[in-house]
């Protein structure tokens, strides 16, 4: 199993540290040929704005798009969820638009709101996953076939899947929770 | 839920990570950097090189150049405020900014202490010549070190010499044997248990910048190769002949650090870079990199 690491900006490589500690080949992804053979691609927390120019930049965008349509699975992290969302209000850069929902940007205000939450995640046990929530956006709304995975203590969407599609407003791959990476892991190799 | 924790703030260097961070005077230029790709601003009243110019004492922006950037761009911002200027530092929190840059580059307002930041629920980042300054900086709270460089110089040799200080240091820390531990942290005047910290990781507890002194997309690269995480650029984009062609070199060159083809490509007709300075013909007591200890 090879899983790619959008690598054009941000945390990128505290995702490759933890696919590496469940023994999983990884590959930063900042080129168009680093797309081909691929089971999965993580695109990860950083500056949405900064990545999805860099992605233009490197014509990266459309091929995302089309891997995603055709069934790659992918798992997108705060930056990540909403350059996968099809819906984003505040938004001044196009995203990858393959999932059916609908996200806020910097939803909770900015970073002295910024916050840590214990967030019950059912689909990953009883444990509660340690939600680190950085200038972080929101889903509003899911459409049909989209399963909302978490929640707030309030309600407010916070992590989704959509058949082999994965977001979390939170980032996983500041924790040494390893239990939503190998959720990931779980949807490539088909046990999900 | 709980706000303002280490790993919030510690947490929101990370998303900075292999990104361009770049300095800007108004909401214009936060629009242009945004719009190259920049993964941050930093909010100011005059770029470094400005500074230098005008000489006299140079204070925290006035705040509604930092707002008007606020309410413009939707990347995080940040602002300076003077070596151990605390009550700057709060006006800036209280402001909103995403992070607070204790700076050499403005005046110092106290040549003794720097500000106690862990007081702060807004991230703090520290300007430092080699390991000890780091740590000493980190362990009052610093979220995120940077080089200090020589600020509005265009001259990317201070800023080599702290990155080599620091990455030389760490590397020699994790060949130390434990009973040399405490001797290296008496001789680098650094805090025991975040010199022993680094022996066991072998890397800083927090994203170290370079900055002070980038002035081309080759400078950035260089930096990056040499084990900065991301880049911070001051005058070297607005004092260009074209910010915009420039910013956007420098962004694509930060992430492709290590591909000289993109870095030639991006590299091509750039206009002119800001001029430079010879640090040596730069007075001693003009050198901003000796501000704070």
């Amino acid at each position: 199993m090879k899983i790619g690491v959008l690598a054009s900006q941000g945390a990128f490589a505290e995702h490759i540290a933890a696919l590496q500690q469940l023994g999983v080949e990884t590959l930063p992804v900042r080129l168009l040929e680093e797309l081909t053979g691929l089971d999965g691609l993580i695109i990860p927390g950083g500056e949405s704005t900064s990545i999805s120019s860099l992605m233009l930049g490197y014509n990266l965008m459309d091929e995302i798009r089309s891997l995603a349509k055709n069934g790659l699975p992918m798992f997108g992290t705060c930056a990540g969820m909403i350059l996968l969302a099809k819906r984003v209000s505040d938004l001044s850069v196009e995203p990858i638009g393959v999932m059916e929902i609908t996200v806020k940007r910097n939803a909770f205000g900015r970073q002295k709101d910024s916050f840590e939450a214990k967030l019950p995640i059912p689909v990953l046990g009883e444990k509660p996953f340690p939600g680190i929530f950085i200038r972080a956006p929101l889903i509003e709304h899911g459409n049909s076939g989209v399963e909302i995975l978490a929640r707030l203590a309030d309600g407010t969407s916070v992590a989704a899947r959509q058949e082999k599609l994965l977001a979390s407003a939170f980032h996983p791959e500041l924790t040494n929770d390893l239990r939503l990476h190998q959720y990931f892991l779980d949807i490539v190799a088909g046990r999900q | 839920m709980e706000t303002g924790t280490w790993k919030v703030k510690t947490g929101l260097a990370q998303m900075l990570k292999g990104g361009v961070i770049m300095d800007v005077v108004n909401a214009e230029q936060a629009k242009i950097a945004q719009e190259a790709g920049a993964c941050a601003v930093m909010a100011l009243e005059r770029v470094p090189a400005d500074i230098r110019a005008a000489g006299g004492v140079a204070r925290m922006a006035d705040p509604t150049i930092i707002e008007a950037i606020m309410e413009t761009v939707s990347i995080p911002v940040m602002a300076k405020c003077r070596i151990g200027h605390f009550v700057e530092s709060q006006v800036l929190e209280a402001l909103g900014v995403d992070f607070i840059d204790e700076s050499e580059v403005l005046t110092p307002a106290d040549e003794t202490h720097h500000i106690w930041k862990h007081d702060f629920k807004v991230p703090f980042v520290c300007g430092c010549r080699d390991l000890g300054e780091a740590l000493r900086r980190i362990r009052e709270g610093a979220a995120m070190i940077r080089t200090k460089g020589e600020a509005g110089s265009g001259n990317i040799v201070e800023a080599v010499r702290h990155m080599r200080a620091v990455m030389g240091s760490i590397r020699k820390l994790v060949d130390t044997s434990q009973e040399e531990l405490m001797t290296q942290a008496k001789e680098m005047g650094a805090p025991f248990e975040l010199v022993a910290e680094i022996h066991t990781t072998g890397k800083l507890p927090v994203v170290n910048f370079a900055a002070g002194g980038v002035a081309t997309p080759a400078d950035a690269a260089l930096m990056m190769q040499l084990g900065a995480d991301g880049v911070f650029v001051g005058s070297g984009i607005f004092k260009s002949s074209n910010p915009e062609v420039r910013a956007k070199a420098i962004v694509k060159a930060t992430t492709h650090f290590q591909d000289p083809k993109i870095i030639a490509e991006v590299s091509k007709n750039l206009g002119e870079a800001m001029p430079g300075l010879d640090i040596k013909q730069i007075p001693t007591e003009e050198l901003l990199a000796s501000r704070g200890w």
